[in-house]
């Protein structure tokens, strides 16, 4: 699919908005955090997030990473979960059609900035291309270590045992590790990161990656990173090995064994068909492109 | 006379950001910030530029270049001039300080270690006698610097056992840029 150019007499001038929506001095502050975020892979830069036109949880924070980096000759996808036609994709990418005047799409290969919700395209990315992920919670240890203060200090120290001790009571008490997304993950040996609640499906794509992954979260104002090339590892135990899990099915629509895949209710008897999550690679097979 | 700062703002920052942004995503690559006319001779261009898109008044600024930049920085960012010992970024045409000497941030606060903008003579990727390797490197990368300060490598090395606590470098040359973070080591063929 070609990327959609917008109507320029609706775009950010005509509206009175600044490019992009936030202000320069908001944008410079991000721009400071995320290129130390860069430098530092998978640590947790503070960051002034700022009030934006809708609520947290709908992605702010990957909102506000994406217009500052975002400038007029790039090609912006959305996605929701895979789909890029749910409300939170379709309302971030018109947002951003209107206050940067940007061109969209909904082709992987096309775009030049992906934000996301809770997946990475199946379609492998490449070098140049920036993914943005919206993060709800980016302290992997908020439920064993609730006090700031006390998982900063954990950080600093690389003391992580709170998880490992977490992750084999999963073991002890249901056999295997119960963690089927955001499974935490270790960014170069040294920081250990949530890699926000993607399936641990995607969580081998993370590793050395080619392209630049930057991470949002704007309700608890944090900005991280992996840059490209750089190991990703799932934490695992050398006899409970990490298992992206799948759902054993063959997509219902394009008939694929490899993609993660969403099950739809389709009736009231029980019915159930199991598609593709990312709804841009199911599409690409069915019009017979891979 | 204050000379201009970008023409376009804000579409002019943005680039220059993207440009730093993948210098710093891919260290050892060269990327290029557009010169504009009016900023002042004494900076690399490439410098000017990320010095009008990076620094304001929350980020104290070092700087050696003269009176002259100080005032056209001062009106274009409104950076407070520091120390260098304090400085958030510096912008070193001459022979830089005791890198020791600069900020490095904390190990719970690493973001707060200071970012340097170093003048050089010259930056090729891909040959060269210095090697990378590290977060953003595929396997390595060779890059030659022409004009790098002789004890700037020795001096970036002693700070490695400090990591996360660290500072980040980025080479200007005219329009430009490699950064060198403070993730990656690099390696000098004699």
């Amino acid at each position: 699919m070609d990327a959609v150019r917008p109507d320029p007499a609706r775009s950010a001038a005509a509206g009175g908005y600044n490019f992009a929506y936030l202000d320069e001095a908001t944008k410079r502050m991000i721009r400071r955090a995320l290129l130390k975020a860069l430098a530092i892979p998978g640590h947790q830069v503070p960051f002034g997030a700022r009030e934006m036109p809708l609520p947290y949880g709908w992605g702010t924070g990957g909102i506000q990473v994406t217009a500052s980096v975002i400038g007029p000759t790039d090609v912006l996808k959305v996605i929701d979960q895979g789909a890029d036609d749910t409300t939170n994709a379709v309302s971030i990418r018109r947002f951003f059609a209107r206050v940067a005047g940007v061109a969209t799409t909904e082709s992987t290969r096309a775009a030049t900035i992906i934000q996301t919700r809770h997946r990475i395209p199946e379609t492998p990315l490449s070098e140049g291309q920036i993914l943005v992920f919206q993060v709800p919670m980016p302290e992997p240890l908020f439920k064993l270590e609730p006090r700031v203060r006390e998982s900063t200090r954990l950080h600093a120290l690389a003391d992580y045992g709170l998880m490992q001790v977490k992750l084999y009571e999963d073991i002890v008490r249901y056999g295997e590790v119960a963690t089927s997304y955001n499974h935490p993950v270790m960014v170069a040996g040294r920081y250990l990161m949530s890699p926000s609640p993607i399936p641990a499906f995607d969580n081998p794509k993370l590793h050395m990656n080619p392209a630049i992954l930057l991470f949002g979260a704007g309700r608890e104002k944090r900005i991280y990173a992996v840059p490209p090339y750089t190991p990703v590892r799932s934490l695992d135990f050398e006899d409970h090995p990490f298992r992206p899990i799948r759902a054993p099915h063959a997509c219902a629509l394009c008939g694929s064994t490899e993609s993660y895949l969403d099950e739809v209710i389709v009736d009231d008897r029980g019915g159930r068909m199991h598609v593709c999550s990312d709804t841009d690679y199911c599409r690409e097979r069915r019009e017979g492109r891979r | 006379m204050i000379g201009p700062g970008f023409a376009d703002p804000v579409l002019g920052a943005q680039a220059a950001f993207r440009a730093l942004l993948e210098a710093t995503a891919y260290p050892g690559r060269v990327r290029r910030i557009a010169p504009q006319p009016g900023w002042p001779a004494a900076l690399p261009p490439a410098m000017a530029a990320l010095a009008l898109t990076l620094c304001d008044q929350d980020t104290p600024l070092w700087q050696d270049a003269g009176p002259e930049v100080a005032r056209w920085l001062a009106f274009h960012t409104g950076a407070p001039p520091a120390r260098a010992e304090e400085a958030a970024f510096l912008l070193c045409i001459g022979a830089p300080p005791p890198l020791a000497a600069l900020r490095l941030g904390s190990d719970e606060a690493p973001q707060d270690g200071a970012t340097l903008l170093l003048a050089v003579a010259s930056l090729q990727e891909g040959q060269g006698r210095l090697t990378l390797e590290g977060p953003g490197i595929a396997g390595a990368a060779r890059l030659e610097v022409g004009g790098l300060p002789p004890r700037l490598l020795a001096e970036r090395a002693a700070l490695a056992p400090l990591f996360p606590r660290g500072l980040d470098l980025v080479l200007c040359a005219g329009e430009s840029i490699v950064a060198l973070p403070r993730s990656i080591r690099i390696t000098e063929a004699p």
